[in-house]
């Protein structure tokens, strides 16, 4: 249990600094950066308490706002995507999720690769839409969404990758 | 009441999402509107302090570029300088400048340019008696306005801001308007409102104009890249590209301008 609690210490604080002292100065085509502090959402526990997991969500956005100058928009995408988690979750794993609590490293790679791209998805959209506060730049808001969307995804699944503790 | 209880209860994940959600949005508007972020930025001590030591490892990565830099601009001075006796208007104008501004030296700690509202992060803050609404600028041209100080760092409203508005003029004439920035290219920003009267060609020079209190007169912005009507077909709007990288900003120079008191005073008379 405990462990537990480290770790995602630990993983929010590495990926707010992260974001902030490396990811943001990417600017791969001049506008594209990862957001991979959504990783920390992505891979809380399952079995956890919903209100403490809204409000951490919620605290990582704003300290990501805190460092990018952002407003709340870092903020508020976040405590949408930790607030519709479950329905995503069911969605793409389908019941087993309910039943017992998966591993993410278990999983298959293609209902992983749907739960990333759809979280992913929804948090850039939502991320976007509330910076460019335009609607006469939706073209602009979908562009910025789905390359950094790539981005995010594939940096995501890299992370994962690399960090899942299987050992064979 | 015990309705109310059991629906709240029943509820709480709801509402504490609605009421998280609504907290960011409130961030999200107030940090569109110029002058009003006050709690959510940059040059918090935290966040600063952050900033400040992973950049002084970087800084060393671009000494030579930043040497080079300054050698440029102390030719252009020493330029200035010998020429003095032949060209009196510009010593003319310099020593009107040194009266009325003040220049304050400081390091870009933190950089951005890709998302619509842009902000730098600069090492010097109150206790340099930096204030809000002070102009920002490097050798090559201006940067944005200190929008937000804290007691060691001030953030400062990048041009490339959509929040931005400078007052800017063609140079060699004074027809002025005003450049903002549609958050597409860090390269190109837009002056509009600039009277159908100019004339104005690809290439000419577009210096700050000497209308706000936040600017010197004839700082150096960009030059012209192309130009049409607008809809009304009374204004030109011209897209500028900077003669500053704002990709790369390491130095930057602030200006206090010492009458901006007298001069708003006289302008607001009643407050």
């Amino acid at each position: 249990m405990n462990n537990v609690v480290t770790t995602n210490i630990v993983r929010f604080i590495v990926l707010v600094l992260a974001q902030a002292l490396v990811l943001n100065n990417i600017n791969f085509m001049g506008y594209i950066n990862p957001y991979i502090y959504i990783l920390f959402i992505i891979l809380f526990p399952i079995k956890n308490n919903r209100m403490l997991f809204i409000f951490l969500s919620f605290l990582l956005g704003l300290s990501v706002d805190l460092f990018l100058d952002s407003g709340g928009v870092h903020a508020a995408a976040s405590v949408a995507i930790a607030y519709i988690r479950p329905l995503i979750l069911k969605f793409s794993f389908g019941m087993i999720y309910e039943h017992q609590t998966i591993k993410f490293s278990n999983t298959e790679f293609g209902q992983r690769l749907t739960y990333f791209a759809i979280i992913t998805f929804i948090h850039h959209l939502l991320l976007f839409s509330l910076e460019i506060f335009n609607t006469s730049k939706i073209l602009l808001i979908l562009k910025k969404s789905l390359f950094s969307g790539i981005f995010t995804i594939l940096l995501c699944l890299l992370i994962t990758i690399l960090f899942s503790k299987k050992r064979t | 009441m015990q309705q109310i209880i059991n629906f709240l209860i029943r509820n709480k994940t709801f509402l504490l999402f609605l009421l998280l959600f609504s907290i960011s949005l409130f961030f999200t508007i107030q940090s569109h509107s110029y002058h009003k972020s006050k709690f959510i930025n940059s040059a918090n001590f935290l966040t600063g302090g952050i900033y400040e030591s992973v950049n002084g490892i970087g800084q060393y990565f671009n000494l030579k570029e930043e040497n080079e830099k300054l050698l440029e601009e102390n030719n252009r001075l020493k330029a200035i300088l010998f020429n003095e006796e032949t060209e009196q208007e510009v010593s003319f104008s310099l020593d009107s400048t040194l009266a009325q501004y003040n220049s304050i030296a400081a390091l870009v700690t933190k950089n951005s340019y890709s998302v619509t509202n842009n902000y730098l992060t600069i090492n010097k803050g109150k206790r340099d008696s930096i204030q809000e609404d002070y102009g920002v600028i490097t050798s090559k041209g201006i940067v944005g306005i200190i929008d937000n100080t804290s007691d060691k760092y001030a953030r400062v409203l990048s041009i490339l801001n959509s929040n931005s508005r400078v007052n800017a003029q063609i140079k060699n004439s004074n027809h002025f308007g005003t450049l903002r920035w549609n958050g597409v290219s860090p390269q190109i920003v837009q002056l509009v409102d600039i009277p159908k009267q100019a004339s104005i060609k690809v290439g000419d020079s577009i210096v700050t104009g000497g209308l706000s209190t936040i600017f010197p007169k004839e700082i150096p912005i960009g030059s012209v890249v192309s130009f049409k009507l607008d809809q009304t077909e009374n204004y030109y709007n011209v897209e500028i590209s900077l003669f500053n990288d704002m990709t790369n900003i390491g130095h930057v120079h602030i200006i206090q301008n010492l009458d901006a008191k007298e001069i708003k005073s006289l302008n607001n008379p009643n407050e």
